[in-house]
């Protein structure tokens, strides 16, 4: 085995000359997060609002929420992807189409990778969403349609307050998978951390320095979210009910 | 707008299913088999008493689970003629095709994530069961491959199954390597004949057509299953 080990490689200039390696991996960092918490958001309204409607006594709302879920479960996120980013700007009118072709450089694939990410990240919370709110006994919905409350008022402030605390060890992992699916955005040209570890390895061949580093970054992210995560589990964990909380106590 | 012409699927749709197709099917029969079988073995290290057992495994596992398939796939592709070179020590890196390397590549990967589902099955099965095996005389690998394997692999099917149309989607992500799988056919096409948005739409299509056919293949399956418990 002849391999030329190079960690200095980090340090050295990168091809597009503005830093070395390393700043070049930091921003493709910066990218992936970006790209994950505007999708990520978009997803949760999104995934919220489908999650309800299929909750709802209506039967055309569960319909559609049903429609939505299994539409963008069923393509691959790649397929997806390009479907915004060659597709959608051929099929709008003309003008409209012409301005998302001619966005400045990294927004032209970062805006429909966000679109894409978020919108097939709805389906899958709204999946998380509905089992949350399912999961609580049909008597919660009663007693706060029996205070006189609406059914929008008992979603609010009785069903989601408790479904969102119970569907969060699935979010955390949600949010990990959006973070690792943001690397699918290289396809469509975004620079994000897998695309910055693939140049760097196209232009110095230290292939296995440029694929360690892209490796130990995602653990750390990883790591990040789900240190924040248990964090927001134990901080709005509700006494008296199984979570975190209830792990030290044991009376 | 443009105009469409979807003349142009029905002039390559033998290219897209003989070669783009058969790939993409070939490689997820292939990982899939492959992926259930490491993946089983790796539920069972990850439950095993002996620590040299159990810490490697679960590593593993959380190793693969929490990097981007694509970083995997760029992993493996780089590092598979390395370690064929060591395994047979050559001197340089051996040639491994694309269609190999992709192979071992979802075979590897997919792995982690059977595995996780087959340690949900196997402890979904008594305690009492595997005491039970021992005490009319079998050895762990009799009790595992006649008692627990086939209920652990039974309960687990409808899961198994879901995660093989995941790995039928994901597939589609050897596009990067410049690989004919049925998406790489399809942009092979649409670049060729500038005709991006009828073959994407038509590839969304057909993916959606066999995910979503064989997601109502495993509903039918699992109420099955649930009546006969």
């Amino acid at each position: 085995m002849n391999y030329n080990w190079n960690w200095k490689v980090f340090w050295d200039m990168a091809a597009d000359g503005t830093g070395t390696w390393g700043m070049t991996l930091f921003y493709g960092v910066l990218w992936s997060l970006a790209a994950a918490l505007c999708a990520g958001i978009i997803a949760f309204l999104l995934g919220s609002a489908l999650g309800v409607m299929r909750t709802t006594p209506h039967k055309w709302l569960v319909r559609f929420g049903n429609a939505y879920v299994e539409l963008f479960r069923n393509i691959p996120l790649l397929v997806q992807l390009f479907l915004w980013f060659f597709v959608l700007p051929e099929l709008l009118p003309k003008g409209l189409g012409d301005a998302m072709k001619q966005m400045p450089h990294p927004w032209a694939s970062f805006v429909p990778a966000v679109i894409g990410l978020g919108l097939f990240t709805a389906a899958r919370i709204s999946e998380q969403v509905k089992a949350g709110i399912l999961s609580l006994s049909r008597g919660q919905l009663m007693a706060g349609t029996a205070l006189g409350l609406t059914l929008p008022q008992t979603y609010r402030f009785v069903l989601l307050p408790m479904a969102y605390r119970i569907i969060l060890p699935p979010l955390t992992s949600e949010t990990m998978n959006l973070i690792k699916n943001t690397s699918v955005a290289l396809t469509i040209g975004l620079l994000e951390l897998t695309a910055a570890a693939r140049s760097l390895q196209e232009f110095t061949f230290q292939v296995f320095e440029a694929f360690t580093a892209a490796t130990l970054i995602y653990i750390a992210v990883n790591l990040c979210v789900v240190t924040v995560m248990r964090w927001l589990e134990r901080a709005v964990a509700v006494p008296g009910f199984i979570g975190p909380a209830a792990v030290g106590g044991g009376h | 707008m443009v105009d469409f012409d979807f003349d142009v699927i029905q002039r390559s749709i033998g290219y897209l299913f003989r070669e783009g197709m058969t790939f993409t099917l070939t490689l997820t029969a292939l990982a899939a088999a492959g992926g259930i079988i490491l993946g089983t073995l790796l539920a069972m290290m990850r439950l095993s008493s002996y620590k040299w057992l159990s810490v490697p495994a679960s590593a593993y596992v959380n190793l693969i689970r929490s990097i981007p398939l694509l970083l995997v796939i760029f992993w493996f592709y780089f590092l598979v003629p390395y370690i064929g070179a060591w395994i047979i020590g050559s001197p340089t890196p051996i040639k491994v095709g694309a269609f190999a390397s992709s192979v071992i590549t979802f075979t590897l990967f997919e792995a982690a994530y059977y595995s996780e589902i087959m340690r949900a099955g196997i402890q979904s099965i008594s305690r009492g069961q595997i005491w039970a095996g021992y005490a009319i005389g079998l050895n762990y690998w009799q009790t595992m491959a006649t008692v627990v394997l086939p209920q652990a692999f039974r309960n687990m099917v409808p899961i198994l199954l879901t995660q093989t149309i995941i790995l039928f989607q994901d597939t589609s992500l050897v596009y990067v390597l410049s690989i004919t799988d049925f998406l790489g056919a399809a942009s092979k096409v649409a670049q060729r004949d500038g005709r991006l948005v009828e073959m994407y739409i038509f590839a969304a299509l057909v993916y959606f057509l066999v995910s979503f056919g064989l997601s109502q293949v495993v509903k039918r399956l699992q109420q099955k299953i649930a009546i006969i418990r």
